[in-house]
């Protein structure tokens, strides 16, 4: 067992508040749309629209960050291990077998959940900014992009995307809790620090 | 007492007299500047005068021009020929969903003539130069008024008024009344305007004596206690012609702030002074070039207590009691709901509006035009105007509606003789064969002889009583699902229009995800066990 720095102090920070933002920008959102009700639509729209440049601000540093720490690679996809992974998660964990991914600092998200946090970082959070930057600067579309497009299809696109986000959010807070114990993923993400069962090999990460 | 706290004492006082006066003077009465002359110096005003016409023929030995000016106005003529659907309309030509037409009940309608003794309206105005009425507008008395009977006089002798009410009105002293004239006011204009319709705040809703001095919640402007406004102030007149026209509405205007050299100085728009983004928030200047200033800062009409008309089915009309006497019912509030007169009415306070695309045109269903009766009902008026349109925006209209008679045969609406102490006037035989006779036999228009009663709609845009900004409607009365706007179409509206299929599709994503987890997190309470074995 070997105590290891997993989550840098930056990431956690960037991982929660993130997660706080998108929390709000759902409940703000889905206000908006009219699926809630609980808000008034002007708070509703101030909010959602504050927490949008919040996040969009969060992002700006988070991908100087991935960049140049090359952090970026946790998210390099691989079909290695990538069913024996989704085999544990359907089968594996009600018969007691052990997860078959090692992760080490390098390499800390095993193939399952690379895919998934790339989806999230490359198709939904793309998709939702940029139909949402559509839906804000709508009165300030140049007429080329006013003759091509409605808000009614940035809306639909924009809400789509919610909705994928709102999928993710749930499958993802579900997920954090399938570690050996229930708080066993979530601690980390909090304090940055796992323990491994393998020692870290340094210098060599894996791609 | 300690000479710091008093000090502290005074400060506050200096900073709360600082704030109230910086509130006071926000909202301030707009100063006036003062006359350059003082009529009750005038030699030809101090009269006797013996009849209006008098009066006006003074006003004329110094105001050269202003008779000949107004006689070229939409007050004197009530003709306007319409730039954009080449109809020709104004009092003189539309029918409305009200008394009908004005042709073949003169002495009644045309008492709201800005001038005397037009009593037959198959011909023009009285072309005398002495035979406008100056002091209709001009009067700051308020002693002056055009007796409803009179073709535009006031009465010369005491004359009972309403008929059998026993009161009796004494004829204005018009010298008086010369001697002080001045600018118009609310009570001016609405001596005429506030009573559209037949009585006060029937025809319009946004328009009633409760304009006269209203308070700054009912409108922010025309209060005394806020800018106090007269209608002048944004109805700007340009050689006796007022700017503002119902007809053709400036419903997007683009030109925003007018300013000597730049534009026609005519203020009857909101932009004229508020400019083309007007709030301090960004979002809510995004809606300015679809949604009219008026759909948001009139929350509602008839909010000054006095209620408007919003159905009068005039098929009713005639009923008498047992005794062959006229019957009079009132609803709830006092109001009339029924007259054998008149028939069934209905009235209302606080009333939101309806909306609508508007680009200010608005067409008439004119009185010989054939009507489409399989569809009722008939639009008597039509508002033009489109999402697709970028010059529409989205206003807020009283809709009138109720039963008006029409000509069966010929398929078009029919004028109405009602008022006339004659033995064919529908307000003294009750008689509905004779009044229409009468009105196709006095206007000269034909009529099969024929008739029954069709549903009606009649749009008036609502454009008075603005309310304090913080009044304005919620954003959520629109966005969300209980929404003004439901119906409008041509416009996406967040919150309000959302794809149904999004929802059922996304909201079962959720759902598949959500039952997904539980079952998986039973399963693993459920192994949880037996892998401890």
């Amino acid at each position: 067992m070997s105590r290891v720095l997993m989550f840098k102090r930056f990431e956690r920070f960037w991982h929660w508040s993130q997660a706080l933002l998108i929390f709000v920008l759902l409940f703000t959102g889905f206000n908006i749309h009219g699926s809630l009700d609980t808000l008034r639509f002007s708070t509703a729209v101030q909010v959602h629209t504050l927490a949008a440049w919040a996040l969009i601000v969060l992002w700006l540093f988070a991908i100087f960050w991935h960049f140049t720490t090359g952090e970026w690679r946790q998210y390099i996809p691989t079909r290695q291990g990538l069913f024996a992974v989704m085999h544990y998660y359907l089968i594996g964990t009600f018969t007691g077998a052990e997860h078959p991914y090692r992760k080490t600092s390098q390499a800390k998200h095993n193939p399952l959940q690379r895919l998934a946090y790339l989806f999230f970082k490359l198709v939904i959070s793309p998709v939702i900014w940029a139909s949402g930057l559509l839906y804000l600067f709508y009165n300030d579309w140049p007429a080329t992009l006013a003759g091509a497009l409605s808000l009614e299809a940035v809306a639909l696109v924009h809400t789509a995307a919610a909705f994928a986000m709102l999928v993710f959010v749930i499958a993802h807070v579900y997920m954090a809790t399938m570690g050996k114990t229930v708080t066993a993923y979530i601690k980390p993400m909090i304090t940055g620090y796992e323990e491994l069962e393998t020692p870290e090999n340094h210098g060599t990460p894996r791609r | 007492m300690n000479p710091h706290r008093l000090h502290g004492k005074y400060l506050w006082r200096l900073v709360a007299v600082s704030i109230g006066l910086l509130l006071a003077l926000n909202t301030s009465a707009v100063e006036r500047p003062p006359a350059t002359a003082d009529h009750s110096k005038f030699r030809a005003l101090e009269g006797p005068f013996e009849r209006a016409e008098d009066v006006t023929a003074a006003c004329l030995e110094c105001h050269t021009e202003a008779g000949k000016q107004l006689r070229q106005t939409t007050h004197w003529t009530w003709l306007y020929d319409h730039p954009e659907t080449g109809q020709t309309l104004g009092k003189n030509k539309v029918i409305n969903s009200f008394c009908g037409m004005a042709i073949t009940n003169e002495p009644r309608c045309t008492s709201c003539h800005i001038g005397y003794g037009w009593q037959d309206m198959n011909q023009p105005p009285p072309q005398a130069n002495n035979a406008v009425d100056c002091l209709v507008c001009h009067d700051t008395t308020g002693d002056y008024w055009k007796f409803p009977t009179l073709a535009g006089h006031p009465t010369y002798v005491p004359r009972e008024w309403p008929k059998g009410s026993g009161k009796m009105v004494q004829p204005p002293n018009l010298a008086d009344i010369a001697r002080k004239v001045g600018p118009s006011d609310r009570a001016n204009c609405g001596s005429c305007h506030f009573y559209g319709g037949g009585a006060d705040g029937v025809k319009h809703g946004d328009l009633d004596s409760s304009l006269a001095s209203p308070s700054p919640e009912l409108d922010v402007h025309m209060s005394p206690d806020g800018l106090d406004f007269a209608c002048s102030d944004c109805h700007t007149s340009w050689g006796h012609s007022v700017a503002g026209s119902r007809y053709q509405v400036n419903a997007r205007d683009t030109l925003g702030i007018d300013v000597p050299g730049h534009s026609d100085l005519s203020r009857a728009s909101c932009e004229s002074c508020h400019g083309l983004a007007p709030h301090p928030q960004s979002k809510l200047n995004d809606h300015v070039d679809r949604v009219a200033c008026q759909t948001c800062h009139i929350p509602a009409f008839a909010r000054g207590g006095v209620p408007t008309k919003t159905w009068w089915d005039w098929s009713t009309a005639g009923r008498l009691d047992a005794e062959g006497k006229p019957i009079k019912e009132l609803d709830d509030h006092g109001h009339p709901s029924y007259l054998s007169e008149k028939g069934d009415f209905r009235h209302g306070e606080n009333l939101v509006p309806e909306y609508a695309w508007f680009n200010g045109t608005v067409e008439y269903t004119l009185v010989g035009e054939p009507l489409d009766i399989s569809n009722p009902p008939v639009a008597i008026n039509r508002v033009a105007g489109s999402g697709a349109d970028r010059d529409s925006r989205i206003w807020p209209f009283k809709v009138m509606r109720g039963k008006q008679p029409f000509d069966v045969q010929r398929e078009t609406l029919l004028a109405t003789h009602v008022f006339g102490a004659d033995d064919t006037s529908l307000w003294r035989n009750f008689c509905w064969e004779k009044a229409l006779q009468a009105g196709s036999d006095l206007s000269g228009m034909p009529y099969s002889g024929e008739f029954a009663f069709i549903e009606t709609t009649m749009h008036w845009p609502i454009t008075h009583m603005v309310a304090p900004a913080e009044d304005a409607v919620r954003c959520g009365a629109c966005h969300g699902a209980d929404s003004r706007m439901a119906g409008l179409g041509g416009i996406y509206v967040p919150g309000h229009s959302g794809n149904p299929w999004l929802g059922r599709i996304g909201w079962f994503a959720v759902a598949a995800t959500v039952f997904g987890v539980l079952v998986h997190a039973m399963a693993r309470i459920i192994f949880r066990g037996r892998k401890a074995k």
